[in-house]
């Protein structure tokens, strides 16, 4: 039986705890906020950046950009994670990292060499855990320093590297955020690179297209919109892994400090039993003395 | 007086929307104006200032690349970043169009990002005056 002492620092310990994760929870969720507010802010850009591009590829012919074509040898495989820096967010980062691993695996039974590019901490660690060959880290730039700089960056290396023949497949994997509850990790093929398609809804095929004056020519257009379309996704990635980030944290500090209410619970009526056993001890040691002296 | 709808948006934000009656913008091959009822156009831009007119009055706007769209009457221009004449920080623009001659004359490995950004300074300091 433990003292009543003890029970009781346990229940003030287990109270401290409550406080930082409540804490924590609180941070997360304006932090949360701001990373939404980014992403409604960033929607716009892609969307119409999506439809511009969709159109012209509309134009033009099958394999029209080097990156849009595949390499008939497929020897180098490069993968792009995006994760958070930091932990105490459940199994956030891990599921992203075992998504990641798991397309690895796939890779190297198709014979492909698999090394990786992180952006975020954990991912970094996990990979250099597991292994794998690493080209590039960018730790401790996950959050608010996130910029188009850093996607470009990203996304440079990519290109560079399949328009070198280093690479002849690039993968991103990040978390994506669909709402509170749900953050599943994604996987997108980076390259090749996929040029958007129209959606033909009948609204849209309804209305006559007028034509476009393209200035310079579709071709040149094509060539320098294309690469800068791989930035967006990339920086589309690191937006959703960091709202996600801060989503999952809330929901791991709720979690944490839901269990601390219970165990404070469960620990008082420890209290309150071993403060009772006591006084029952106490009070038999009292009647038995008494017993004995008016025997 | 007719009106287009002109939206400058950047990977951050909405820079600028707003119902103007002109726009001249920097094209890779020179500069052009958009009127409305424009045809559909698509562009690409260089560094440059991007000059509209509203309400009768004329506003400045630093854009640094991108392209633009027109099409229906709406005028959607996609920049790396774009920012309004009287928010242009200038002290910052001429530290940067120092650095960038310094390592344009230091014949730096990098000329051609030196040169980049000594552009993007030039024309913001220009647009702020």
């Amino acid at each position: 039986m433990p003292s009543l002492k003890d029970v009781k620092m346990k229940i003030v310990g287990v109270g401290k705890t409550k406080q930082i994760t409540k804490a924590m929870n609180m941070v997360a969720s304006a932090k949360l906020r701001s990373a939404q507010s980014r992403i409604e802010r960033f929607r716009p850009y892609a969307a119409k950046y999506r439809q511009v591009l969709a159109e012209l590829s509309r134009k033009m012919e099958g394999n029209a950009h080097p990156l849009l074509a595949e390499h008939e040898e497929k020897k180098n495989c490069a993968i792009v994670m995006i994760t958070s820096d930091r932990g105490l967010c459940g199994s956030f980062n891990g599921n992203i990292t075992s998504q990641a691993f798991r397309l690895a695996k796939e890779k190297t039974y198709a014979g492909m060499s698999v090394s990786f590019a992180c952006v975020g901490r954990k991912g970094w660690d996990a990979a250099r855990k597991a292994g794998y060959t690493m080209m590039t880290s960018y730790a401790d730039r996950m959050g608010n320093s996130i910029d188009f700089a850093l996607a470009s960056s990203v996304a440079a290396e990519a290109i560079h590297g399949y328009e070198t023949l280093a690479f002849d497949e690039v993968w991103l994997v990040y978390g994506e955020f669909v709402s509170m509850g749900h953050l599943p990790p994604r996987t997108i093929c980076l390259l090749p690179l996929k040029a958007p398609k129209v959606e033909d809804s009948p609204q849209t095929s309804g209305e006559v297209r007028c034509e476009y004056i393209y200035e310079p020519k579709e071709e040149k257009l094509f060539v320098e919109l294309l690469p800068r379309y791989v930035r967006v996704q990339v920086y589309c990635g690191m937006l959703d892994t960091s709202a996600s980030e801060h989503a999952a944290r809330m929901a791991a500090m709720d979690n944490a400090t839901r269990n601390c209410n219970e165990l404070i619970n469960s620990l008082t009526l420890l209290y309150n039993k071993t403060r009772q056993a006591s006084i029952t001890s106490e009070l038999i040691d009292i009647v038995g003395g008494a017993e004995a002296l008016s025997g | 007086m007719s009106t287009l709808q002109l939206d400058v948006i950047t990977p951050d934000k909405t820079v600028v929307s707003l119902e103007a009656e002109m726009v001249v913008c920097p094209g890779v091959e020179g500069e052009f104006g958009v009127l409305p009822q424009h045809v559909s156009l698509l562009s690409a831009l260089k560094i440059g200032a991007m000059r509209y007119r509203t309400g009768g009055k004329d506003e400045y706007l630093f854009i640094s690349g991108g392209f633009v769209d027109v099409n229906n009457n709406v005028m959607t221009v996609l920049a790396e970043s774009a920012e309004r004449a009287a928010d242009i920080d200038t002290a910052r623009a001429q530290t940067a169009r120092e650095r960038a001659e310094k390592r344009l004359a230091a014949g730096d490995v990098d000329a051609i990002r030196a040169e980049a950004a000594l552009s993007r300074s030039v024309s913001r300091l220009h647009i702020a005056r």
